[in-house]
């Protein structure tokens, strides 16, 4: 009976006897993500289940993520098979207005030049050393973009997912810190103070609206077929808003849709941050290199502005190039207040909006043509 | 295919492609805007 009861009470607290070191810096880094999310405001949607989700990973011979555990189910559910960040997609092409873009077209163009740092993260990941589509899933954190970067890294990464993932939703509430002074350095006092109060945009009609999600799916499906469902679903969201018809299914992916995915999501993502798997030096380069592709986005999207600039005979205010970026509303709430900085008369937020909302569908189509050609040199 | 060879494919073909995808993306919405201009009965309307 004594061994009974000595056998029945070293149950309790087993988990303390099976605790790798790992386990309490991981338990720490999930209090930090819960702080930033709840104290600081940064993204409180996402980093507090990633945070509790981190937390509840690390206790030890619990098994949550084991076969038969409730963190497992719920990855296999959506993150596994990539459906959770399609569905938030749908969500966010319904909150999106892409008016402003439609108003001025060639505003795509940063949208375009906003990327530019996925690519040249890839080269800089994989000649430190990473395996090619390990470098794929960390250069997509510079698409700026959650679901992107989880739907290219669970499929192709799925060991990466923790850290890409973390590294992507805290870059993009750092875009007001990280792209200032990028700006600053990349443009020239005349060229921050251009004022494009005056520059002629035309509004789109509600037929452009409508059309726009269909077009932008069919073409965009030919020219990357294996990008479609990022595509594809951020549309179809647009779509359900512009049409005004479907408002209930509109108001349903925007709130108990996206709420609901979001939470999954998170706490999914949380519990892929096994202590024996995200703290190693590969985590660490995998956060310096996201902070790189944004740096290089932010960078050619100011370059490019300033080519714009030149093209039109200094109507563009280079700094809107910096809203190319697909964390949106940010970026383009950043080119506001930094154009306002240097001239206190200038309005460049409908401008930042349209390069924003351009950023959004130049990020979405940067991973489907990405993983284009990936599948057309074999690679997937 | 080699570390140097994929970098250059994804550089020029992944850096070109969304700039030519967008940039066509950009024309076919001005000639949308053209076929269908905005009126100042959606103005009243909104």
């Amino acid at each position: 009976m004594i061994d009974a009861v000595l056998n029945g009470i070293s149950g309790l607290g087993a988990g303390l006897t099976y605790l790798h070191w790992s386990n309490p810096i991981m338990i720490v880094i999930g209090g930090v993500l819960l702080y930033l999310g709840i104290k600081k405001d940064v993204e409180p949607l996402l980093l507090v289940p990633i945070g509790f989700g981190a937390i509840l990973v690390n206790i030890p011979l619990a098994d949550l993520m084991g076969d038969e555990g409730f963190l497992r189910t719920i990855y296999n559910m959506g993150v596994a098979n990539e459906l959770f960040p399609l569905l938030i997609f749908i969500g966010i092409g319904s909150m999106t207005d892409f008016g402003p873009l439609l108003a001025n077209p060639k505003i795509f163009l940063l949208g375009a030049a906003g990327q530019f740092g996925i690519f040249l993260t890839i080269a800089l990941a994989l000649f430190a050393g990473f395996s090619q589509l390990d470098a794929v899933a960390i250069g997509v954190i510079g698409a700026c973009d959650g679901p992107t970067a989880i739907y290219v890294t669970s499929k192709y990464a799925p060991h990466l997912l923790g850290p890409v993932s973390v590294a992507a939703y805290s870059y993009m509430s750092l875009v007001p810190v990280i792209q200032p002074p990028i700006m600053k350095w990349l443009t020239t006092e005349k060229e921050r103070q251009i004022n494009m109060n005056a520059f002629p945009t035309t509004p789109p009609s509600k037929t452009t609206k409508i059309l726009f999600p269909i077009v932008v799916t069919v073409i965009g499906g030919f020219i990357a077929p294996k990008g479609l469902p990022l595509l594809g679903t951020i549309m179809l969201g647009n779509l359900m808003k512009e049409s005004g018809v479907v408002s209930r299914l509109t108001k349903a992916s925007e709130n108990e849709i996206a709420n609901a995915v979001t939470l999954f999501l998170g706490i999914s993502i949380g519990a892929t941050m096994d202590g024996r798997v995200f703290l190693t030096p590969q985590t660490l380069m995998i956060l310096a290199f996201g902070f790189v592709a944004i740096c290089l986005d932010t960078a050619c999207g100011v370059l490019f502005g300033k080519i714009m600039n030149k093209f039109t005979g200094g109507k563009i205010n280079p700094l809107i190039g910096a809203a190319g970026i697909s964390a949106y509303p940010m970026a383009a709430r950043v080119v506001q207040k930094e154009g306002q900085k240097y001239n206190p008369y200038n309005y460049l937020l409908m401008h930042a909006v349209g390069a924003n909302t351009g950023g959004q569908v130049g990020s979405v189509m940067a991973a489907a043509i990405m993983l284009s050609v990936l599948q057309g040199i074999g690679l997937i | 295919m080699n570390n140097w060879t994929f970098a250059a494919t994804m550089i020029i073909v992944g850096m070109g492609g969304t700039v030519v995808a967008l940039g066509f993306l950009a024309i076919l919405m001005s000639l949308l805007k053209k076929l269908f201009p905005h009126t100042d009965q959606q103005k009243t309307q909104a």
